[in-house]
């Protein structure tokens, strides 16, 4: 197996050019910008021969993939914070006309105020697109994930778009070792059919439709259980990649010494990686805690977390997200979850890194510590928040 | 051989849809539709076309069709275009069919990058000046004077104040192969167009005047007619622009009255004799700049 050592961005784009798309249409916006880049380099060296649209906006390259998946073919694009709000209209579009697109997304924050950095609030604010989603902890997993995405996509059953988050900087600028797949397996995994519901010359279809109250709930069940369906189907991709090519990440979600935990806390991304060092450590100590790997946002692994985390006496979710006025949107969604399977598990939101700010190891340790002691209060709380600033009253 | 009415395909490719009497956008699209044939995709944005043609399950579109945000009726077709020639399909033309407003307004930032992808494609603008799908609103494209739901007429206001946009030259100055304007009021010249974009071996564009009898309160049955007068009155007229030369294909010595034409129609009823000089002026002075630089 070829080994290289690889940033996030060009792990995609190695990834991409496995897939080989038909067509590849992307805005450049950073920190997605090599992504762009990378894959125009491999069009030019004749690695990879797709179709590569310069487009004039991310509302551009969305309606652009739309096109050339509704005609059939397999389409790529990527994009970032500002870039992924201004195809919002187009997500909506590509899952509600069971477009199998693949997009990465690379996490950052929203203006404003402007940041360039990495917080997930770009892709979480997007949980109803209709879109799967699914999230990386490291290089090799963005690459091997960026593959899955096609398998899952592309399923008969589901027919859905799939958007891949890597957190912006960390991930995507980070270089971290990658074993590369073997193409021809590659190909085996991800055979190319043409789109079953897609335009044809012969015999014209007619696509993105309008569908009124007589139909629109009709089409909307559908796409539930076509969204339901990809549950097992994450679950399933992740497993068979994993016995063609010896690496698989759990599916939906991974329990990393979660089996007698007395605490759990709940990730997303890369701060993972950060996360197990701290487990690790307070394992080598005695103390009972473990993690909870949230790989899939949506369809959401209600069933698995529940399971997950039914023993223990405290759960925490870590996220880089807020919805204002309220909590973290995983957060919400977890105690969604447990209430509907009947868990009954004292939970809290620590919402930090955001715009960019690290999220370190003491950091960890501290929200294990407050789990641990029974005594963590508050339901949300803004971890390492500066206290050197006259907030006002 | 020319197209016309004997010559044209007698396959009917939109029918059976619900847009109202004497629609000019319904008949553009039937037209370009026998002249680009079954092999088309039609890429219809969110506009009273795509609202008639694709309301489940009632489809009255019989070939390939798509709505695309209504912003990116040219992205879309670029996709479907790259889609169809990686897919290996030979020997058909992704056409789209955007009104006035999706167009020159929300959906120019596409079309301008289309144009600069040299995609083959044929953009056709539908102008029935105004939005008329939401209930008749001022677009880029409204003409001076004209009384819309969002433009009222009254003391202060005499409807719509800007002039229209100058689309059709806007999209020359991409440099594009092929450009026109054309009037379903003139069918032989707007199928000779249509002719040409379809053998056109990059990006066309035809802006056609489609009136619409709901919109601009006229007969139904006066499409035709008052599609003709606004090209004989000189508020329309029909050019090309090809091989990086703009070329007139209409230049009456003399105008019909303008007043004719203006008074047959109920969204200028309000237009007193000072707006119907301005819109003279500004007509005479239009026709003096295109005479001088298109007419060789």
């Amino acid at each position: 197996m070829e080994k290289l050592f690889v940033s996030g961005d060009e792990a995609v784009a190695l990834a991409v050019r496995q897939a080989k798309p038909h067509v590849i249409a992307a805005y450049p916006i950073t920190p997605q910008t090599i992504v762009v880049e990378r894959l125009a380099d491999y069009v030019e060296d004749g690695s990879l021969n797709s179709e590569y649209l310069y487009v004039e906006s991310e509302h551009s390259a969305m309606s652009a993939v739309i096109g050339s998946a509704a005609m059939g073919a397999r389409s790529f694009t990527a994009t970032s914070s500002q870039g992924l709000l201004y195809m919002v209209e187009g997500l909506h579009y590509a899952s509600g006309s069971r477009f199998p697109i693949v997009m990465m997304n690379a996490n950052r924050s929203l203006a404003a105020p402007w940041n360039i950095y990495g917080d997930q609030r770009d892709s979480l604010s997007q949980l109803e697109s209709g879109w799967i989603q699914l999230y990386v902890e490291n290089v090799q997993e963005a690459f091997d994930t960026t593959i899955q995405a096609y398998k899952i996509a592309e399923n008969a059953d589901v027919m859905l778009p799939v958007m891949v988050n890597l957190d912006g900087f960390v991930l995507t600028h980070t270089y971290e070792p990658l074993i590369m797949t073997d193409q021809e397996t590659v190909d085996k995994y991800i055979p190319f059919a043409r789109y079953s519901n897609a335009m044809n010359l012969d015999d014209p279809v007619n696509t993105c439709i309008t569908a009124g109250p007589t139909y629109n709930t009709e089409f909307r069940w559908q796409q539930q259980l076509a969204t339901l369906k990809a549950a097992e189907v994450v679950d399933s991709a992740d497993k068979e990649f994993g016995e063609l090519f010896g690496r698989s990440y759990g599916g939906m979600v991974e329990a990393y010494r979660c089996d007698d935990a007395e605490v759990i806390l709940v990730t997303i991304g890369s701060v993972t990686g950060t996360a197990r060092v701290v487990c690790d450590a307070y394992r080598e100590a005695g103390k009972k805690v473990g993690l909870l790997k949230l790989r899939c946002a949506r369809p959401f692994p209600t069933e698995k977390i529940a399971a997950i985390v039914k023993n223990a006496k405290a759960v925490g979710v870590l996220e880089r997200d807020i919805s204002f006025g309220f909590e973290g949107a995983v957060f919400s969604d977890l105690n969604s979850a447990l209430k509907q399977q009947n868990v009954n598990v004292p939970t809290y939101n620590y919402v930090g890194g955001l715009g960019g700010r690290s999220i370190s190891k003491e950091n960890i340790a501290e929200i294990f510590d407050a789990l641990l002691s029974g005594k963590a209060e508050k339901p949300l709380e803004f971890i390492n928040l500066r206290r050197d600033i006259n907030y006002g009253a | 051989m020319a197209l016309n009415a004997k010559t044209l395909p007698n396959e009917e490719l939109f029918y059976g849809h619900k847009a109202c009497g004497g629609c000019g956008g319904a008949l553009a699209i039937r037209l370009a539709l026998k002249v680009l044939g079954k092999r088309s995709i039609a890429v219809i944005p969110p506009n009273c076309m795509s609202t008639v043609a694709f309301i489940y399950p009632h489809m009255p579109l019989f070939v390939n069709g798509i709505i695309p945000p209504f912003a990116a009726t040219a992205a879309v077709m670029s996709g479907v275009l790259a889609g169809a020639r990686a897919l290996g399909e030979e020997d058909f033309h992704v056409v789209g069919f955007a009104g006035d407003g999706g167009t020159s307004d929300i959906g120019l930032q596409s079309l301008s990058g289309s144009i600069d992808r040299n995609d083959k494609q044929i953009f056709l603008c539908y102008d029935n000046e105004a939005y008329m799908n939401t209930g008749i609103q001022k677009s880029g494209l409204t003409p001076y004077g004209t009384k819309t739901t969002n433009s009222p007429a009254g003391k202060n206001i005499h409807g719509s104040t800007s002039p229209k946009k100058r689309i059709f030259e806007i999209v020359a100055a991409h440099g594009i192969p092929y450009a026109a304007t054309a009037n379903v009021g003139y069918p032989e010249d707007f199928l000779m167009k249509l002719e040409k974009a379809k053998n056109c071996d990059g990006p066309s564009f035809i802006h056609v005047m489609a009136p619409c009898p709901t919109g601009w309160q006229t007969p139904s049955d006066s499409l035709i007619d008052i599609g003709k007068e606004a090209v004989d009155c000189g508020l329309w007229y029909l050019a090309e622009y090809e091989n990086g030369e703009f070329k007139l294909n209409k230049n009456p010595k003399e105008f019909t009255p303008l007043k004719d034409y203006i008074r047959k129609q109920g969204r200028f009823s309000h237009l007193d004799e000072n707006d119907l000089k301005h819109i003279e002026e500004e007509r005479d002075a239009t026709w003096a700049r295109i005479r001088r630089d298109w007419v060789k």
